[in-house]
């Protein structure tokens, strides 16, 4: 109970703060955005390469948009301090990481999905047949995303040339979501959309068990 | 400030030893705070005074040593009370929004009626809704205080409360912390010279580049223990 009702209260303040100042989301919409476009005007891809790799730019696209979110998730914390209080505060540290992937997982899915027309249009893929499919994928990956890239947000915070060392840290950790990511899409945008298990449970699976690791451990990434 | 209801609590600092790879910020610290004592922590920039107050709150694990809350009841201790360098509250939130988000936290008993007593207290219920962003440092350090004192603990630690006050300021400081002391709270704050703040302190301690090198209760010898590490 405790948990929750300190994850609660934690959240409401992460999405509050951002509505106010919009940073993470103005920064993620424009580079997804720009990525997208320009992409398109640059190659002019057939119907068939859209379907081919179209999927895959959209998640590159995501993911670097990602490494940029979360560089502010803790450094935020430190402007004021406010890190010492949440943990002066709070009797389960893990609530400080829940809130903030939650957050962020809700950030991403929010940029995802406003994105997606913009993509269906510019590479003429059609998405609404398979739509709850693909808000699934786009769940589980951002998920995954944001489960590493906060842990790791919260070590590099800490650390000396920290705006370089977070997407250091998480594009190589975040490879398999991208690819596993990469091929469900893949599937589901094909001529003859199919859905692809095995990649959809990888996903399931990474969420899974980096939680666990961020529950067990989460305490003493908070350390100073 | 209203008298809390907490049972007083000591700090015992048994050979407390912080190292930061080869640089010793404190060196075999050892000392007992009584329930209900007010000492002033003095030392030059760099002496270990900012180390030994994380530590004492729980932010920072010594690296060897042991610290105990010892408690004239016996009951088990609270939480403690930190007002740091920074302010430690969200800019981007209002002054009440910031209070109840750590009174939420903290699972303080009637929220509401707590954070609105604590405005009332700290002299911003009417910038209750303002931005904290849009404050003074004053201003802002007031809210600081009235976080730290949300959960009334027994004990408080302050480091360099009077940090950006106007003498106004610090003059209500003052008169808060002289209210907690006579109600029983344990304070341990660090200082720079010689205040209103500092009058309150009955014993001061002078940490000179991690080590304890003066500690004494004596009236005259306090006064003098704050003004040379300020020289």
């Amino acid at each position: 109970m405790s948990l929750l009702s300190s994850t609660t209260a934690l959240l409401g303040k992460e999405l509050r703060t951002e509505f106010r100042s919009r940073e993470l989301l103005t920064t993620t919409v424009v580079f997804i955005l720009m990525v997208i476009v320009l992409f398109s005007f640059t190659f002019d891809p057939t119907y068939n390469e859209s379907r081919r790799f179209g999927p895959g730019l959209l998640w590159l696209a995501f993911l670097f948009a990602a490494s940029l979110m979360l560089q502010p998730c803790f450094l935020r914390e430190q402007n004021n301090d406010t890190l010492s209080a949440l943990r002066l505060s709070v009797s389960d540290p893990f609530a400080i990481f829940l809130a903030k992937l939650v957050a962020n997982t809700l950030f991403l899915l929010f940029t995802e999905v406003l994105m997606l027309p913009v993509f269906a249009i510019l590479y003429n893929v059609p998405v609404l047949g398979v739509l709850g499919q693909l808000l699934l994928v786009f769940f589980l990956g951002s998920l995954g995303v944001s489960i590493a890239g906060t842990a790791l947000s919260a070590i590099s915070a800490q650390a000396r040339m920290r705006e370089l060392l977070l997407p250091l840290l998480l594009l190589p950790l975040l490879t398999p979501v991208l690819v596993s990511s990469t091929q469900v899409t893949i599937g589901l945008l094909d001529a003859s959309p199919y859905v692809e298990w095995k990649g959809l449970g990888f996903l399931v699976a990474f969420d899974v068990v980096f939680l666990t690791l961020l529950w067990l451990l989460g305490e003493y990434l908070l350390e100073e | 400030m209203t008298a809390p209801g907490f049972s007083p609590t000591g700090i015992r600092f048994e050979n407390i030893e912080k190292r930061y790879g080869g640089l010793a910020a404190l060196r075999r610290i050892r000392f007992e705070i009584a329930p209900g004592e007010c000492v002033a922590l003095a030392g030059r920039n760099g002496s270990g005074k900012t180390t030994l107050l994380r530590i004492a709150a729980g932010l920072v694990r010594p690296s060897s040593g042991d610290l105990t809350f010892p408690s004239a009841t016996g009951a088990p201790a609270v939480s403690a009370g930190f007002v740091a360098h920074a302010t430690m509250v969200y800019d981007e939130l209002t002054a009440e929004e910031n209070l109840l988000l750590f009174a939420r936290l903290q699972q303080t008993p009637n929220t509401a009626e707590r954070v609105e007593k604590l405005l009332h207290e700290v002299g911003l219920f009417d910038r209750r809704d303002s931005l904290v962003r849009t404050f003074s440092r004053g201003m802002r350090q007031r809210v600081a205080i009235a976080r730290a004192l949300l959960h009334e603990p027994s004990i408080l630690l302050l480091d360099e409360p009077s940090t950006g006050l106007d003498p106004q300021g610090v003059a209500w400081l003052a008169a808060t912390l002289r209210q907690l002391r006579d109600a029983g709270c344990t304070i341990l704050m660090s200082l720079h010279g010689e205040s209103e703040i500092s009058l309150l302190a009955t014993r001061a301690i002078r940490l000179d580049a991690g080590l304890l090198v003066a500690d004494t209760r004596t009236g005259a010898e306090v006064r003098s223990i704050l003004t040379f590490a300020d020289a």
